[in-house]
């Protein structure tokens, strides 16, 4: 394999969400680049989702085994703020993903969180837009519960953020 | 830039993030009902998460490691407001403390985006969405709880006057606050407190609730230099009992 940067994503691929395993850390878009120095050193840096997330650590982990599993040994995975996760960054097949998962997508905004955001979450089940929201907060941080006033179900939607 | 006037910003904010967060904690498996256990459970997670975030920074600037500046304090080497360390008391008064903190926090958060200080403005881009939700999970419960019953209403008011002081202790003012709003850092704790009160105004104004007149009431400060209340050191203790047995155990 050609040490490139497509390569190194498609590679990527595999490392998934842990607690979304259907989500892969690219669709996540929580990999913010890949650069591959002269010396052909690989530097992979990631932001997390929510600062507090006890799952980026062990993403972050699977990032480094998967790259020595593919034999690439001479690498750094570093992990910061310097280009901050916002729920935009979900690829188009990640919300698929998170949909046929039975987690509503969060909704593509302007990046300015309002209340009408936060409350607008259309069914995975049904596709629904009659919903309530009932909690802000779910079974993880990334997580907000609703309720779906036509199938009459409690469903969980990733968060816009 | 003077690093001591960063420092000491940075440790404010830390270890107002954590001992909340660790207070937020105490109500994991008691929340009044499973929504709220759940909620202050995550807003626990995050609190700790933000306080990470703020104490890695401390550490790039030459401080120790951030689980050794969490857990080996003593109570006087804090710089939390002590309005955060009071005891949860029963669940009204928790969601008052919830309320006049994370509508200040948000805005601290929200200049802090805008700062000279890069660093800092990176990390509070990024919070200040989190915090966003808990703002919108305290303005939610107050204006519901406090236009509904009257005991629920009572509850609310007796923990807001009781409250008040402490929450006017969070904009005790450092000795380089000057030096912070001309480098551009952050406008300060007065325009904080300014917006702050806006904020809080525009809620409390939803409810039957009443915000105690705030210039004959004595802000509780010191919070800022170190000075706590009785309940803090036994939270610390409490917090850091693992890693005072095993620095190296991992849980």
């Amino acid at each position: 394999m050609e040490l490139t940067k497509e390569n190194i994503l498609i590679l990527l691929e595999e490392v998934k969400d842990p607690e979304i395993p259907v989500l892969s850390l690219v669709d996540l878009g929580v990999i913010t680049g890949v650069t591959i120095s002269d010396e052909s050193h690989v530097t992979v840096n990631m932001t997390p989702t929510f600062a507090g997330c006890p799952a980026m650590d062990y993403m972050k982990k699977d990032v480094e085994r998967t790259l020595d599993k593919y034999g690439i040994t001479n690498h750094t995975v570093i992990m910061s703020f310097d280009q901050p996760w916002d729920s935009n960054k979900l690829s188009e097949k990640g919300r698929q993903h998170l949909k046929e998962f039975g987690l509503a997508p969060p909704p593509k905004y302007d990046l300015i969180l309002d209340l009408d955001i936060l409350e607008h979450a259309k069914c995975p089940y049904c596709d629904s837009e009659n919903t309530d929201l009932r909690t802000p907060f779910g079974p993880t941080l990334c997580r907000s519960m609703h309720y779906c006033n036509d199938c009459r179900q409690m469903f969980e939607q990733f968060k816009p953020l | 830039m003077n690093e001591l006037a960063i420092k000491d910003l940075l440790y404010k904010l830390a270890d107002d993030q954590l001992i909340l967060g660790h207070r937020n904690s105490e109500w994991t498996g008691f929340g009044p009902i499973l929504e709220e256990d759940i909620a202050f459970s995550s807003m626990a997670q995050d609190k700790i998460g933000h306080s990470l975030a703020f104490y890695t920074l401390l550490q790039d600037l030459g401080e120790t490691d951030p689980d050794t500046v969490a857990f080996t304090r003593n109570a006087n080497q804090f710089h939390n407001s002590q309005l955060v360390e009071l005891p949860n008391g029963e669940y009204d008064f928790s969601l008052i403390r919830h309320f006049l903190y994370d509508n200040a926090e948000i805005i601290r958060f929200e200049m802090l985006s805008q700062s000279s200080y890069e660093p800092i403005a990176k990390v509070t881009t990024k919070l200040k969405g989190e915090v966003k939700y808990h703002v919108l999970h305290a303005n939610t419960w107050i204006k519901n709880l406090g236009s509904s019953t009257e005991e629920a209403i009572l509850r609310l008011q007796s923990s807001l006057t009781e409250a008040i002081p402490y929450a006017l202790g969070m904009f005790e003012t450092s000795k380089f606050e000057q030096e912070l709003i001309e480098s551009g850092v952050y406008a300060g704790e007065e325009a904080v407190k300014a917006e702050w009160l806006e904020r809080i105004q525009a809620v409390i104004e939803k409810t039957d609730l009443k915000l105690p007149d705030l210039n004959t009431t004595e802000p509780k400060f010191g919070g800022r230099n170190g000075e706590h209340t009785e309940h803090l050191q036994p939270l610390l203790d409490e917090m850091a009992e693992v890693f005072k047995i095993d620095p190296t155990a991992e849980w």
